[in-house]
């Protein structure tokens, strides 16, 4: 164990010439980094937005726009309802949150009125009626969301999109940003550094309203193009952009029933997106293919746009598939990576782009660093005071290796910085130590056993190292599972804590193995320099 | 110079008899975690903006001339509201960052009319920095949404019956149990202490359990390891003076480490500025508490569980002196 072995040397060298290279460029401006040639490493440690601030985004829920589309999609279903039962609709009338219509037979009244009272069906997750009917007299029935779901409307739809955005920007790596709801309607996205705006407008600007419609082939396109579209279809642009297609307005499953998305690529080796609905989506998607439709077309379309209208070959009873299209695999991760937050429940409009300084004063930031660089000096004088110069600086060299290591593992996963993750980082250290008092402790029981120094060292290293593993990979493990259930600040705490226990298990251990090899096969010491003094004989 | 290293001036070889006062600590764990709880909702955490939220405010001067903000900060934090922050923003007009323009958010305490609030906020701006515009009054929310909060319960609770898990297919379910319960005796005392100091609890502090969690897991599991090999070694030994000398042994390696982590901790404390204080003093605490429990709590939870000694050396034979090579 404690031989000078040359892959460990040749270890050492490699994380010290990758350390260096990976966090060189934190002591450029970013005017040399952007000169820098491109095989180099250009990123420099992304800092929290208390240490530097960032972009401001101030973005208004359309909430009437929701209103009105979520009306849109209730007339609907009272019209598929109204067709389905045989009823005849004179009129139908838009009114504040739901529909009018008139009964062209009043002696369907009742009937009608049975339809619409099974189409409200019962209360959703949180215990309310959404929608409700009401008999206004002179054959009309009136079918609307109830007065209580209008009013929580808003507040419910800016509570959902702060969580989409929230996931959208996890999506991204961890970059920690703040986002808080303004006033009754508005949200506040406030992004660290040089965090791209752009890329954060495109991943919140995105609906991502996912919906599969079937194409509407009784009717021709071409009368539709001129004017005669038919009241249950809308006429689109196909994926090519050009052609236009015409589409039944009935939604047959919709993005809410997705469970999760991934890219993959088709048959052809072509980029596509893969899919899967969960339980009532599958069914809807089941039915949607069933043998009646096989040879027609279904559109799939994002946010108003169609992305796909394939020919159904087959029924597809498991609810999963892929949709192929023209997309890069930038573009379908990107649109997997919206599939998979969910969708906006209304459009989100930016009201203001604006540049923020950091949460914190450039006094807190400055007694900061202040403060972290006593506490590293005072880890250093306490392990040289301890176990004295050799030991102890072999410790601080292992430290350095490890702060070394820690800046270009952040520097090149891009992970947030902050303040307290600064001062987290320093209590790594602080443990970081502990790998080192483990080891020395051990060789001093050993020494104190009447063991030789070669001895009780290599039985040192030894022993501590099971300790070591083991205390570590409790931690290692906490982290992993932080990093995969948690969000936003628990995600980012946990890929600190992680980078951090691998850095400075790796760097006190090997450090202070070569180091120490090497020591004792250039002095050839005859006592531990650790060593109880009485048992020094 | 005999002193030095200072390692060698440490008493070599302790011979405290820790388990004796095992019992009086286990009142003193349960009479202050019960206390913590009991704190925790009566009066309760000082919960800070980042998950009460508050009040913001737009404050400008004429383009070109500049708003300090550290007066702005200071002259509303006087007004003892809790937590202010000072952001400098871009122009609204012209979207250039000046230094004209500042967000001010604030917290409106309990049973305090919010414009009433405002207006004292706007008060105490302009007595500081002169003739400033208002602008954008409006109500901010917390930084901390549902989801996020229950998806952060979800993973810490995950991650305690993992490290469970863990510790009891590395060792025996009673270790597991014992480290598991001296987390959570951390826990729920760093929750106390940051009830009775009155600090602000914001996502920083959160952070700060979170460290303390690893810690105090990291300190147990290395005093459970020293025991579970002193178990295989001294086989005929009573269990109560097994986990004595177990915890003698590896009592320097505990005030080393621990002491090295209170030392760095108490400096950021001291020069950290108002920023860090909160989080440092919980976790500086949390540290103390964590070193405690391995002692007190973790294992004597083995001693009362009991361990049979035949368990332990099925995979790995008895560790026999000089396994590495004899002098």
């Amino acid at each position: 164990m404690i031989q000078l072995s040359r892959w460990k040397v040749v270890l050492l060298a490699l994380s010290l010439v990758f350390g260096l290279l990976l966090a060189f460029p934190n002591v450029l401006t970013p005017e040399q980094r952007a000169k820098l040639p491109g095989f180099v490493p250009k990123s420099a440690l992304n800092l929290g937005l208390d240490l530097q601030g960032g972009s401001y985004l101030l973005l208004e829920v359309d909430v009437p726009a929701m209103r009105a589309k979520r009306v849109d999609n209730l007339a609907e279903d009272v019209r598929v309802t109204m067709r389905d039962s045989g009823i005849n609709v004179a009129s139908t009338q838009r009114e504040e949150g739901g529909v009018v219509i008139t009964l062209a037979d009043q002696s369907q009244n009742e009937a009608a009125y049975q339809a619409l009272r099974r189409l409200v069906g019962g209360a959703n997750q949180q215990g309310v009626v959404e929608r409700a009917v009401t008999r206004e007299g002179n054959g009309r029935l009136r079918f609307a969301f109830t007065q209580q779901t209008l009013d929580s409307m808003g507040a419910t739809a800016v509570d959902q999109s702060i969580e989409v955005v929230r996931r959208r920007i996890d999506s991204l790596g961890t970059k920690e940003p703040a986002i808080t709801r303004q006033g009754s309607n508005r949200i506040v996205v406030q992004a660290p550094g040089e965090s791209d705006p752009a890329a954060l407008e495109r991943v919140i600007g995105q609906t991502a309203q996912l919906t599969f419609q079937m194409v509407d082939s009784e009717n021709s396109v071409q009368q539709a193009v001129a004017g005669a579209v038919p009241p249950d279809a809308v006429l689109m642009m196909d994926e090519d952009g050009v052609t236009p297609i015409l589409i039944k307005r009935r939604v047959l499953v919709s993005g809410e029933q997705l469970t999760h998305a991934d890219v993959t690529t088709d048959q052809n080796g072509q980029t596509a997106i893969g899919f899967r609905f969960d339980g009532v989506g599958a069914q809807r998607f089941a039915q949607a293919t069933a043998s009646e439709n096989i040879g027609k077309r279904f559109a799939i379309i994002l946010d108003g746009k169609v992305i796909s209208a394939p020919r159904i070959n087959s029924t597809i009873p498991n609810g999963s598939g892929i949709i192929q299209g023209r997309f890069s695999i930038a573009e379908a991760s990107e649109m997997v990576n919206l599939l998979n937050g969910g969708a906006l429940p209304a459009p989100l409009k930016v009201e203001e782009r604006r540049t923020v300084t950091a949460e914190l004063g450039a006094d807190a930031v400055q007694k900061g660093k202040v403060s972290t660089i006593i506490g590293f000096a005072i880890i250093v004088i306490f392990m040289l005071g301890a176990y004295g110069l050799l030991f102890g600086g072999v410790s601080v060299i292992g430290l350095l290796l490890n702060g070394l290591l820690i800046i270009a593992a952040m520097s090149l996963t891009q992970a947030s910085l902050t303040l307290p993750g600064i001062a987290g980082l320093v209590l790594t250290f602080a443990v970081a130590v502990d790998a080192n008092v483990l080891i020395y402790e051990r060789m001093r029981d050993e020494a104190r056993a009447g063991r030789s120094v070669i001895a009780s060292m290599d039985a040192g290293f030894n022993k501590a190292m099971g300790t070591i593993v083991d205390a570590n990979l409790t931690t290692l493990v906490a982290a992993a599972i932080m990093f995969i259930f948690g969000a936003g600040p628990v995600r980012g705490f946990a890929w600190t804590l992680t980078i951090g226990v691998f850095t400075s298990v790796f760097s006190s251990v090997l450090v202070a193995q070569v180091l120490l090899a090497y020591w004792l096969k250039v002095a050839k010491p005859k006592k531990l320099p650790i060593a109880d003094a009485e048992t020094v004989r | 110079m005999t002193w030095w290293p200072l390692i060698k001036v440490l008493p070599q070889k302790t011979n405290l008899h820790f388990v004796k006062y095992a019992r009086y600590a286990a009142v003193l764990s349960v009479v202050l975690c019960v206390a913590s709880i009991v704190g925790c909702f009566v009066p309760g955490l000082n919960m800070g903006i980042d998950f009460r939220g508050g009040a913001s405010l737009e404050v400008s001067k004429p383009a070109g001339q500049v708003i300090q903000l550290e007066e702005v900060r200071d002259a509303v934090s006087k007004l003892s509201l809790g937590d202010v922050q000072v952001q400098g923003i871009a122009r609204l007009d012209t979207n250039v960052q000046d230094g004209s323009t500042a967000i001010v958010k604030f917290q409106v305490p309990d049973g305090k009319d919010q414009t009433q609030v405002v207006n004292e906020v706007e008060t105490a701006i302009t007595a500081a920095t002169g003739q400033v515009a208002y602008s954008g009054v409006s109500v901010v929310g917390s930084k901390v949404s549902g989801e996020l909060f229950t998806s952060g319960l979800l993973a810490l609770g995950v991650a305690i019956a993992l490290m469970f898990a863990y510790i009891w297919f590395r060792f025996e379910p009673q270790f597991g149990f014992g480290a598991v319960a001296g987390l959570l005796h951390d826990v729920i005392l760093t929750f106390g202490l940051i009830v009775l100091l009155r600090l602000e609890f914001s996502l920083n502090m959160v952070a700060a359990i979170l460290t303390v969690i690893g810690y105090s897991m990291n300190d147990t599991v290395v005093v459970f390891d020293r025991l579970r090999e002193n178990l295989r070694k001294y086989k005929t030994l009573p269990l109560r003076d097994v986990i004595d000398l177990s915890l003698n042994e590896t009592l320097t390696r505990t005030i080393i480490t621990g002491v090295t982590a209170v030392l760095v901790l108490a400096a950021l404390a001291i020069f950290g500025g108002e920023a860090l204080r909160g989080f440092s003093i919980a976790l500086m605490f949390g540290i103390i508490i964590g070193t405690y429990s391995s002692i007190y709590v973790g294992a004597p939870i083995i001693l009362l569980w009991g361990v049979k000694r035949g368990e332990l050396n099925e995979d790995v034979k008895p560790v026999k002196l000089g396994m590495a090579s004899r002098p």
